[in-house]
């Protein structure tokens, strides 16, 4: 166990000196160790030990089924709303465990926001959808600061030049591309440091996946994202790291050029150019 | 011969066409080279619907119009002056209704039924031939049955041959089945609305629909001698209705807060085996039969209401509708809490997740995302549980009282329009006084009011559904 720590605390350092001299430095956002996941009898996730860096995106990459949306839901906790699911192991944010007791479940999902695989915006007006959020959490001080605080979201998910005239129709009316960039929205009104991001794309055409693609590179500047995806190409264009998951364990990392040009493992090999998965 | 024995003769019979159209159609399949359309069980049934079907017709036909037929030829044989007993011993023509009485006696000291008044000789005369003819008329059927049977059976076992379609035939026979069976579903119905229609119509003729629709007060008790006193037979539905409205509004405000909650915790926060468990015990009181409901609200709730307001210094009626009202929102608890778990239950995952991802609480996010989604059709749910609170009887008919009182004081008796219509149904045999006739311009008035509901709320859940699919 601790080979694995060492190996994982060692690499990135590497990594950043790779990087060009102008990039900044690498810094673990999250950490997780030996994380392993059950639901119920069934061992879904293995010792998975990674380390997420801040202000980068990390794709998580895999066969369908392989546990990356277990994964993703471990690190804001989502899996607990599941009652048969157990998750053991070590998960960190900024140093902080955050499966502790002592841990505060509904802050922790506001510093950690997430995006669905399918848009689902809530049946509420454009402006409230985004609002729900800052509301919850009494994030404003009077009207103009919240809307100060949507306008801005939605600027920042680049949504807002397309609903500014109409903020009070219901969220539901936009087309997919454009809910999914409200749903976007919507997690960074909350103020998150982390995005978690559940294949956003799978349900979109080509021109709307390019637009949200374009979205993560800008939000890379203020946000660490963490995004599954069953597209390699989005992986290679998106990531800086990459992940790959094979039937519940965490096969290799690295990255993202050196995932896709030259694996060390010959699953991800298999899987990158798609003799399996 | 009896109904029974001939129904298994029948069964019999098409059990063993069955038999023989499936072995005709196997011996066929082995014996040439060409496929049989069907397979052999098809075969079966079709000879088999061949043999019961035209023989059930007959046999419905038949038992229906059988007592009517046997009993007016019974009618004809009657003398027209019959010696009276008793009185003068003379033979006196008969009156029609006299007549008619006499054949109720014939027919039902033939099979054994209670008979009004002596049994005479005549009477003896009459149920001997009455007995007589029915049996002939059974043997009659019986025969005419076993003759459509076997020609059904030799036309349907000749038929069968591979490039016969039987089991297109059968499909076709199941769907005529099928369609009989919702026709006979809608004619009851609409046989129903219309008896009530004509009965109103005809307390329409005495009672002035206007009067009826906003009179101010309600004593059905008609004069029976002109000088009775305190009878004056004032038919103004207002204060019954009233009374309905008061008692639904006690009801649902026990039964929609309860209910709702009720949904809510077991949809969002029981655990799954809490859940398996609850709900069953939960949808037990609404198995519990109303009248037992009645004697609750009637013989503890009500007693126990009056001396809670004594206590205090209120003068409660021993028959409130707070008491009424109580045990009926009581019942409705979980027909709205099981109404509202399907529809919480229809709200996406997804929109509970995105909020939860936004770091909301379990209560915000019902509050703020499922409530609202689920809204629609919660409208729905309690639309039909009204429907249900207006239309329920049992418990006011025991709990409520019967006078017609207009007022919002809960702790006064009140009467409802279901207990006026069975207080004004029962009892009092005149058929065609205004305070029967009364019974169904009430009848009425309530059918339309809760089908208006029941539609309102079939459609409000209807719209809802269609959002989430
Ligand atoms: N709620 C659950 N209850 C039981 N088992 C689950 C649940 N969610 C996931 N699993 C199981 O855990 C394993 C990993 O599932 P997961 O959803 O993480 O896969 P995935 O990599 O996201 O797949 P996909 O690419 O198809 O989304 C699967 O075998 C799945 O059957
Ligand atoms: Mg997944």
């Amino acid at each position: 166990m601790d080979e694995i720590a060492m190996e994982n605390i060692e690499a990135p350092p590497a990594a950043a000196i790779a990087e060009p001299a102008d990039a900044p430095e690498f810094r673990v956002k999250m950490k997780t160790r030996n994380v392993n996941v059950h639901y119920a009898e069934k061992h879904a996730l293995r010792d998975v030990s990674l380390d997420i860096g801040e202000r980068e995106v990390t794709a998580l990459i895999g066969p369908s089924g392989c546990g990356k949306s277990t994964f993703l839901r471990c690190l804001n906790r989502m899996n607990d709303t599941i009652d048969i699911c157990r998750v053991t192991g070590q998960l960190e944010l900024d140093g902080q465990d955050i499966y502790d007791a002592g841990v505060d479940v509904v802050q922790l999902r506001a510093s950690i926001g997430m995006v669905f695989q399918k848009p689902n915006p809530f049946p509420k007006s454009i402006f409230d959808n985004v609002a729900y959020g800052p509301r919850v959490h009494g994030l404003f001080s009077d009207k103009s600061d919240l809307e100060e605080v949507v306008v801005q979201s939605l600027r920042k998910a680049g949504l807002y030049d397309e609903v500014k005239d109409r903020l009070g129709d219901p969220g539901t009316s936009l087309s997919g591309g454009q809910q999914q960039r409200l749903c976007i929205a919507r997690a960074i009104a909350v103020g998150p440091e982390v995005i978690l991001m559940d294949e956003p794309c799978s349900s979109l055409d080509p021109i709307a996946t390019a637009r949200i693609e374009e979205l993560i590179d800008e939000l890379r500047q203020n946000f660490t994202i963490v995004i599954v995806t069953h597209s390699m190409q989005q992986a290679a264009r998106v990531s800086q790291k990459t992940a790959f998951f094979h039937l519940g364990d965490l096969i290799e990392q690295g990255e993202t050029p050196q995932i896709f040009t030259n694996p060390r493992h010959e699953k991800t090999q298999g899987y990158i150019t798609g003799r399996f998965g | 011969m009896s109904y029974g024995a001939i129904l298994a003769v029948l069964l019999a019979l098409t059990v063993i066409g069955f038999y023989l159209g499936r072995g005709r159609a196997r011996a066929l399949a082995a014996g040439s080279r060409t496929r049989l359309h069907s397979l052999p069980g098809y075969y079966g049934a079709h000879v088999a619907i061949w043999i019961a079907l035209p023989a059930l017709i007959l046999f419905v036909f038949w038992i229906s119009f059988q007592s009517a037929i046997v009993e007016g030829i019974v009618w004809n044989g009657l003398p027209d002056k019959v010696t009276v007993q008793g009185e003068t011993g003379q033979k006196e023509a008969l009156a029609p209704e006299r007549k008619r009485l006499l054949i109720d006696n014939i027919a039902n000291y033939a099979t054994g039924d209670i008979v009004s008044g002596e049994i005479t000789p005549l009477v003896k005369q009459g149920a001997a031939r009455f007995l007589r003819l029915q049996a002939l008329s059974s043997w009659i059927m019986a025969a005419a049955m076993a003759i459509l049977a076997a020609l059904g059976l030799l036309a349907a076992y000749r038929s069968v041959s591979p490039a016969m379609r039987a089991r297109n035939r059968v499909e076709r026979a199941i769907l005529i089945l099928l369609m009989v069976a919702s026709t006979v579903a809608i004619l009851t119905t609409v046989g129903i609305v219309l008896s009530l229609l004509f009965e109103a119509m005809a307390f329409f003729t005495k009672i002035s629909p206007v009067d009826f629709l906003f009179g101010l007060e309600w004593s059905p008790q008609t004069a029976i001698r002109e000088d009775q006193v305190g009878a004056s037979g004032a038919f103004g539905a207002i204060p019954v209705f009233a009374g309905t409205m008061l008692i639904t509004v006690i009801a649902m405000i026990v039964a929609v807060p309860v209910g709702l909650f009720a949904a809510i915790y077991l949809s969002e926060y029981a655990s799954r085996r809490l859940r398996a468990t609850v709900k069953p015990v939960l949808e037990v009181l609404a198995g519990i039969p109303t009248v037992v409901y009645g004697f609750f609200a009637a013989l503890t709730v009500a007693p126990m209401i009056r001396d809670a307001g004594a206590v205090v210094g209120l003068t409660v009626a021993s028959e409130s509708a707070l008491a009424a009202g109580l045990i009926m929102g009581i019942m409705i608890i979980p027909f709205v809490s099981s109404l509202s778990d399907d529809i919480i239950n229809a709200v996406p995952q997804s929109l509970r997740d995105g909020s939860y991802g936004l770091g909301a609480t379990r209560s915000e996010t019902i509050r703020q995302v499922v409530l609202p989604a689920a809204l629609p059709g919660i409208v729905g749910a309690v639309l039909l549980a009204v429907s249900r609170a207006i239309g329920e009887t049992m418990i006011v008919v025991m709990a409520a009282g019967l006078s017609a009182k207009l007022t919002v004081n809960p702790f006064d008796a009140v009467t409802t329009v279901t207990v006026q219509i069975v207080t004004n149904l029962t009892g009092d045999p005149e058929f065609d006084s205004p305070k029967t006739l009364s019974a169904f311009a009430l009848g009425l008035v309530l059918f339309l009011v809760t089908l208006c509901l029941n539609v309102i709320a079939l459609r409000v859940v209807q719209k809802y559904r269609e959002k989430y699919d």
